[in-house]
């Protein structure tokens, strides 16, 4: 089936809701999404938006910035961080005149406290910047962008799933999704498109992330020839719960929790004195995997805790709700009385689809836009999260990077004439599914999965090393062939949900094979990125922007882009 | 240990009618009946079929009738199941495939009561203020994750499809109790129609059901008040 709109947005999360709802005004769009927009996994987002609203004390956009850019390890770009953080304020206040209910002060405002990173004069102590709703922001911000979507009457294509992009003549004429009620093909020909399709944290298995959370379309990215741009840098958050990986916000810590190890000793003190439990996240993870290197785990073993229970029950059942539900449902204890048993857990992909300020897709080291196609969120790099986000930050790039993609893409859909439709459009999609539905190999697409996602926590983790990415790329290839031998049991059409896992691991291949690459090829530790081989940043040689893209045989070719820095120079990054 | 998992299944393109299949999956204590259940699609039988998203309950995706409760399956643990356990779609909604039913009525039951903020006066330059009684006073609603456990448990429903349900109701309270909001008005004449809250006979199944503990029946019981007395 064939569908006509100027734009199409593809993903019904934070960064596509907000997209739509600027572009609906002016435009014909229509939202593709695999889920139910409620279900998105913006809605799993807990601590808070941050902005330097400066509702409890002095904050300014500026602190922002310079907190972001360190917290990157100087390889954001500084002109995307000061669009982050300046128009971060504009942004909250327009979701709380959509009716976010915001936890409030006692004089009625917005209510904001700290968060790992966020200090006020540039390092000197933590500042309260993260706009909260409990421990429910993402959750609220979910459903205050759908609520808008359901007044405006925004068209959505629920349960589809995207294919492919369609690229015709170096412009995007449109994408191609697969109907999950009745695996028909349906063929979007558009003047625009927006990726909003968030990030790939199930290629590992300990994440926060969410099943659907398979990187769907930068995998279709780099299928169309578009190279996808520092990949080898993942964040891991240092509390998830224990093997099952659910996130304890950082909120915790925002509030007055501690970590803790073995000894019930408060070992933040000793890696960053003065920022402490508040440091970055990739500091507190390496922190944490290194006191359990050190026999430091409690009873020696892989993980630690995290000490609420000072706190006091007041605090924790009105400001951290949700996860001290979690900790009773999954854990069986009750935070106010006994500390969390905690573990780094995959959290964020930093890398993503290149796009410029604007949200257009850049496709080489010049910046060259490829009309028509635009990508914001966490399947993006802008990049305002360089090699290491900073919590809260997430939820201001949807925003804002959603809401000026769609900006800048009203005024294209205005100005430029309708993309010529391939000939043949939507066919070596229809091909693909089909060869894959009846394929008749050995291999179970969930259990290619697992190893995949085995593999990539144990060799591309937290710390890495030459000798572990060179096993985990040859792994990469070893499961690339099994995925070649796959066959289904379900060869029916309605929700062949073993055929979307089949077409979702495909794409999850193609990006470990992306992350090991840029992995092993760069020679330093920055940010999350962090070698033991090398274990110092250099930005002699490595204070640039990976491009990787899939080679005409098959392999990954790697080039690189400046990083733009405006107002801060790199300097040793020290907490 | 191991766990048979007794589920309901149907194929609409094989099958005439509804059969039971029983399915031993291997399993941690402390693991979710999800992950039993994504054991078996992964290594057992790749056609079952279920919706699943978040993995810790804040999605809504994967509910479920599970040991005759309408619950999450990724908020209920294995250990606290017995074995066997039986897994069943949603009732009151139309059975797709499996454990998935259709949500598009649940969806426009929701919509029907303008779930969205309303205001008229223009907002401020920055934010509205609200007091924090203010905001706590729809706070337990403003956590529904629509995933119709409760509409779908509720007999007033399976009685009458056109009856709102508690979720919508549930939706409807979060903006009828906000201080800021200006659409009360137009929301109670749809909830005091005859499909409205009215239909609700406070049977209390839907305040079990809710995998996010809401009050729901309070909830429907504050709109009815408001109803009556033309006031929130």
């Amino acid at each position: 089936m064939n569908h006509r709109y100027d734009a199409i947005i593809v993903g019904a999360g934070g960064a596509g809701l907000m997209a739509a709802l600027t572009l609906c005004r002016s435009a014909r769009v229509a939202v593709i999404s695999k889920l139910y927009p409620a279900r998105s996994h913006t809605g799993a987002a807990q601590g808070g938006i941050g902005a330097a609203l400066g509702n409890l004390e002095e904050d300014h956009w500026q602190w922002h910035m310079f907190d972001t850019v360190k917290g990157s390890d100087y390889l954001a770009d500084q002109d995307a961080v000061e669009i982050l953080c300046r128009e971060a304020i504009e942004t909250v206040y327009e979701l709380e005149h959509w009716g976010l209910p915001f936890s409030r002060t006692t004089d009625g405002r917005i209510a904001q406290r700290t968060f790992g990173g966020h200090t006020r004069q540039c390092g000197k102590a933590p500042v309260r910047r993260s706009c909260y709703s409990a421990d429910r922001t993402g959750h609220m911000i979910l459903q205050t962008l759908y609520q808008q979507c359901i007044q405006q009457q925004v068209d959505f294509y629920n349960e589809f799933f995207l294919l492919d992009l369609l690229v015709d003549e170096g412009r995007s004429a449109g994408a191609v999704a697969m109907s999950l009620a009745t695996g028909e093909i349906h063929v979007f020909h558009a003047k625009a498109v927006l990726l909003a399709t968030g990030g790939c944290g199930r290629v590992y298995s300990i994440t926060s992330n969410a099943h659907a959370v398979t990187g769907d379309g930068m995998a279709a990215a780099l299928r169309a020839g578009i190279p996808l741009e520092d990949m080898e840098f993942y964040q891991f958050h240092p509390t998830g719960i224990l093997k099952l990986g659910i996130l304890l916000s950082e909120a915790a810590r925002g509030e007055g929790g501690v970590l803790r190890n073995r000894a019930g000793e408060r070992f933040m003190e000793k890696y960053a004195p003065t920022l402490q439990d508040l440091a970055p996240r990739d500091m507190v993870s390496r922190a944490m995997y290194r006191e359990i290197r050190a026999g430091r785990g409690i009873d020696g073993r892989n993980f630690l805790h995290l000490d609420l229970t000072h706190l006091g029950a007041d605090v924790i059942e009105s400001k951290l709700p949700d996860i001290s539900g979690f900790v009773r449902t999954y854990l069986g204890i009750d935070p106010v009385k006994e500390p969390i048993p905690v573990q780094p857990t995959a959290h964020y992909m930093m890398g993503g689809i290149p796009t410029d300020v604007l949200a257009r897709v850049v496709v080489d080291p010049q910046n060259t836009v490829l009309p028509g196609l635009y990508a914001a969120g966490e399947c993006a790099c802008v990049s305002v999260h360089g090699g290491n986000r900073l919590g809260t930050n997430s939820l201001v790039d949807i925003l804002v990077f959603g809401r000026r993609g769609a900006r800048h893409a009203a005024q294209f859909i205005a100005d430029s004439p309708w993309p010529a439709l391939p000939p043949e459009a939507g066919e070596a999609s229809r091909q693909r599914v089909a060869q894959l539905r009846t394929a008749a190999g050995q291999e179970r697409p969930g259990a290619v999965l697992h190893d995949l996602q085995e593999m990539m926590f144990a060799d591309v983790g937290i710390f890495r090393t030459a000798a572990q990415l060179t096993a985990a790329r040859d792994a990469v290839a070893a499961l690339r062939q099994r995925y070649g031998q796959i066959r289904l049991d379900d060869r029916g059409l309605t929700y062949n949900t073993e055929l979307q896992l089949a077409l979702e691991l495909g794409g999850m291949l193609d990006l470990a094979d992306v992350m090991v690459h840029g992995a092993l090829a760069r020679q330093e530790s920055r940010g999350a990125h962090f070698r033991e081989d090398f274990p110092t940043r250099d930005d002699a040689n490595w204070l640039k922007h990976t491009l990787a893209s899939r080679s005409a045989d098959g392999g990954v070719k790697l080039a690189y882009k400046p990083v733009t820095i405006t107002q801060f120079q790199p300097q040793e990054r020290k907490y | 240990m191991r766990v048979t998992l007794r589920i309901k299944r149907f194929n609409p393109e094989k099958d005439e009618k509804p059969w039971w299949g029983d399915y031993e999956a291997e399993a941690e204590p402390d693991e979710r009946l999800l992950d039993a259940l994504y054991y078996v699609k992964s290594y057992v039988d790749g056609t079952l079929t279920f919706r699943h998203s978040c993995v810790h309950g804040v999605c809504g995706s994967d509910a479920m009738r599970i040991n005759g409760s309408n619950t999450l399956a990724c908020q209920v643990l294995v250990k606290n199941l017995g074995s066997p356990i039986t897994i069943e779609p949603l009732p009151g909604l139309r059975v797709i495939k499996d454990l998935l039913v259709d949500m598009e009525r649940f969806f426009e039951l929701y919509q029907s009561v303008h779930p969205y903020f309303i205001s008229y006066s223009p907002p401020p330059d920055k934010e509205r203020l609200q007091s924090i009684a203010d905001r706590a006073r729809f706070d337990d609603t403003t956590k529904c994750i629509l995933c119709a456990c409760c509409t779908s448990a509720c007999p007033s429903y399976w009685a009458n499809p056109d009856f709102v349900g508690p979720a919508a109701i549930v939706n409807a309270h979060r903006f009828v109790f906000d201080s800021r909001d200006e659409g009360s008005y137009e929301r109670l004449e749809i909830l005091g129609s005859r499909d409205g809250v009215w239909r609700c006979r406070t049977i209390f199944n839907c305040v079990e059901a809710c995998p996010r503990e809401i009050k729901i029946t309070r909830a429907i019981s504050e709109v009815k008040n408001a109803l009556m007395a033309r006031r929130v």
